[in-house]
């Protein structure tokens, strides 16, 4: 079993990363420009749209007024927590796999935390305003209200996006000093800058791995509570399907459920479309992250079923309502069997070393995972709402191809994102991976 | 060590009662007596006068998306011919403890010194959370920017706001009209009387079904309705303290006549 990357050498390694970052071919450069062309006509064209038109554009409606927008939100603030998961909290129990794919996942997380932002702005009524949900001091005293949850989600995502970008550029400095070294033009005298003068001295690495100890502990917290915060949106009203304590867990849970799919997905689209990935990005990585899977399916199995057992023996008139329209109304009935089915009977398989070991079998499984997640969101934001305390109101919830537009072209924006950054920042931290390779010596016969 | 606990507890208590709102000058009240309303809609159509609420033309009505701020809901018992129609008026009930507040925000729904929910439309940014939480789905929002056509715009009442896109919007019990009541009080330097504030829908209720007044005047009209034994709130067991109280004769068996 190949738990390291084997035969590298410190000068291999170094070339590798700078031919992946500047040895950039046409079919890289149509692909980019393909999902950048997909972004404007899926997310930025319909999102001007809804803005000059009015949310009447989606499907929304009283009392169906939180749709598929704030069940992107929480979706992709999701997929922004393994990436956490792995740098931050792997770093602190010194978890030697993380150190190849930690950097990717970070950057999944900045990245998803923009989109995610955006999501809020695409969700309110009146986003020209979206800086009124900051507490800056201003000339008509109005503060923000500390009591509502939205504004805790406001600070919640803000830290966690402040802290994530802090600890990725920490990580990054001794990197981009090693490229500024090796790299010509812009490129040379951007990372230059980027390195802070770093030289390597005995100093510099101690306060750079007292920093990076800092931030993973400052941000472990956060895996925790950001996605709890989010959950709380809907925790603390009193919607039957909302109004749930075990939202919290339920939420961290499926969120790093679905981040550690998504990371996998990257990951293996990494490693077909550059063959110099293999080195790096090792079996073994599936094997680990396939088994942190398994155990969070578990999770999630154990905490869906103590969402709707909790609902029901509360055995009020609108939990079972709420129970019986979100479980066995069609095609909720059916969506939530296949939510199921790929959350908590797929995953299964990963409990064969085989399966974990086998990158074609773990990419379509992620694909489900990531579906299924989608769905259990889906199932709860806006079908609690079509059922709440009055019967006359009861409305059921079709989204437009507003909001299926914008949601395609989200995930259009988060590649061509990540495309561009890969190329910009080190998306494997070079130094870590020569931590593994070990001290180059002269080979001699002994 | 106890006597501390009491003291927290006694706090804590006087928060959660109603007597908590004694420190505002007046606690609006409606009484909806069931038994006299017979669905005539009536209520529904002042509320778009007076209001300056707008029609939002066919399509959209058609999927529900009026912007009524009281609405008539209807339910139905028994199968035709036997059939029995039962109507229910809901607006905003101003709920002392109302759920809409603490999601805001930006403080664009709060409680005013009247003890009434108030939404202020310049600062509502449209997150949407006020209408989740409310349990009686009376909120409305501007889902598009509406407009009268000509000469229809003059009829618009200069007392009350025009509405833009993207902001959320809910019944007011007609505060303009609580606003130039006191307004008229204080020039006669006296409290507002029992029967100086009605509301558009309660003007406008052929049968008398609507009563409105301050609850904390022990001779107004609507102190003494609210003494009536029919008397109950919409889901109470919410516990969100809502301040309209609907009159319904039940009979023994437990049906409702």
């Amino acid at each position: 079993m190949d738990r390291k990357p084997e035969g590298l050498s410190y000068r291999g390694v170094n070339e590798d990363i700078i031919n992946f970052m500047t040895k950039t071919g046409p079919k890289y450069y149509l692909v980019l420009g393909f999902f950048i062309l997909c972004s404007v006509f899926l997310y930025l064209l319909p999102w001007i749209h809804q803005i000059y038109t009015g949310q009447g554009v989606t499907g929304l409606n009283v009392p169906v007024v939180w749709g598929v927008y704030l069940v992107n939100f929480v979706f992709w603030v999701g997929v922004a927590h393994a990436g956490t998961l792995i740098s931050a909290m792997l770093y602190i129990t010194e978890t030697p796999w993380r150190r190849a794919i930690a950097r990717s996942a970070e950057t999944m997380t900045l990245l998803a935390l923009i989109v995610v932002a955006f999501f809020v702005f695409i969700h309110m009524g009146r986003p020209w305003n979206f800086y009124w949900t900051f507490p800056y001091p201003n000339q008509r005293k109005i503060w923000t209200s500390f009591q509502s949850p939205i504004m805790y989600d406001v600070f919640a995502i803000g830290t966690y996006f402040t802290s994530s970008l802090v600890f990725l550029y920490f990580g990054m400095i001794p990197d981009f000093a090693s490229l500024s070294q090796s790299t010509t033009g812009w490129r040379k005298s951007f990372y230059k800058a980027m390195s802070l003068g770093w030289r390597g001295t005995d100093r510099q690495w101690h306060l750079q791995a007292k920093a990076s100890m800092f931030f993973a502990s400052f941000i472990m917290p956060l895996v925790v509570s950001v996605h709890s915060i989010v959950s709380w949106d809907f925790a603390l009203s009193i919607v039957p399907g909302y109004a749930q304590t075990v939202f919290a867990p339920y939420f961290v849970t499926g969120a790093l459920l679905s981040g550690f799919a998504a990371v996998i997905l990257a990951l293996t689209v990494l490693r077909w479309t550059f063959p110099m990935m293999k080195k790096y990005i090792l079996i073994h990585h599936y094997d680990r992250i396939g088994l942190f899977i398994l155990v969070l399916a578990l999770t999630w199995s154990y905490l869906t079923g103590m969402e709707i057992i909790t609902g029901y023996f509360a055995n009020t008139s609108d939990e079972i309502q709420h129970i019986t329209y979100k479980i066995l109304t069609y095609p909720y009935s059916w969506l939530f069997a296949f939510m199921i089915f790929c959350n908590t009977i797929l995953p299964l398989v990963l409990i064969s070393g085989k399966v974990r070991r086998s990158e074609k079998l773990m990419f379509f499984l992620c694909i489900f995972i990531i579906i299924g997640m989608w769905l259990e969101r889906y199932l709860i934001i806006p079908n609690s709402e079509s059922r709440k305390f009055l019967p006359y109101m009861w409305h059921s919830y079709t989204p437009t191809w507003v909001e299926m537009s914008i949601t395609v072209g989200a995930l259009m924006v988060f590649i061509s994102l990540f495309m561009i950054i890969i190329k910009i920042f080190p998306v494997i931290s070079i130094f870590e991976i020569k931590e593994d390779v070990g001290v180059p010596m002269k080979k001699e016969g002994h | 060590m106890s006597g501390i606990m009491q003291k927290i507890q006694e706090r804590l208590q006087s928060y959660r009662v109603p007597g908590y709102y004694k420190k505002y000058d007046y606690r609006w009240t409606m009484v909806i007596d069931l038994d006299k309303c017979n669905g005539c809609q009536a209520c529904v159509v002042a509320c778009y006068a007076e209001n300056n609420l707008q029609t939002v033309g066919k399509d959209n009505c058609g999927i529900a998306r009026n912007m009524s701020w009281i609405r008539i809901e209807k339910y139905y018992e028994g199968e035709y011919p036997d059939i029995k129609v039962k109507f229910i008026p809901i607006m905003c009930q101003h709920c002392d403890k109302a759920p809409c507040e603490i999601g805001c925000p930006v403080f664009a729904t709060y409680h005013n010194q009247d003890g009434l929910n108030t939404q202020v439309y310049n600062r509502c940014v449209g997150t949407f959370t006020c209408a989740t939480y409310c349990p009686y789905d009376v909120r409305r929002f501007n889902w598009f920017t509406y407009k009268r056509d000509k000469p229809l715009d003059q009829q618009y009442n200069p007392d009350v706001t025009v509405r833009e896109m993207g902001v959320m919007e809910k019944g007011t019990f007609c505060i303009q009209r609580i606003r130039a009541a006191k307004d008229k009080a204080k020039d006669e330097k006296r409290p507002i009387k029992d029967g100086d504030v009605t509301p558009a829908c309660v003007q406008a209720c052929p049968t008398g079904a609507m009563t409105f007044g301050d609850l904390y005047d022990p001779n107004s009209r609507v102190a003494k309705l609210a003494k009536d034994p029919r008397r109950f709130y919409l889901l109470e067991e919410k516990n969100c303290g809502p301040n309209v109280i609907y009159l319904k004769r039940v009979m023994k068996d437990g049906s409702k006549a």
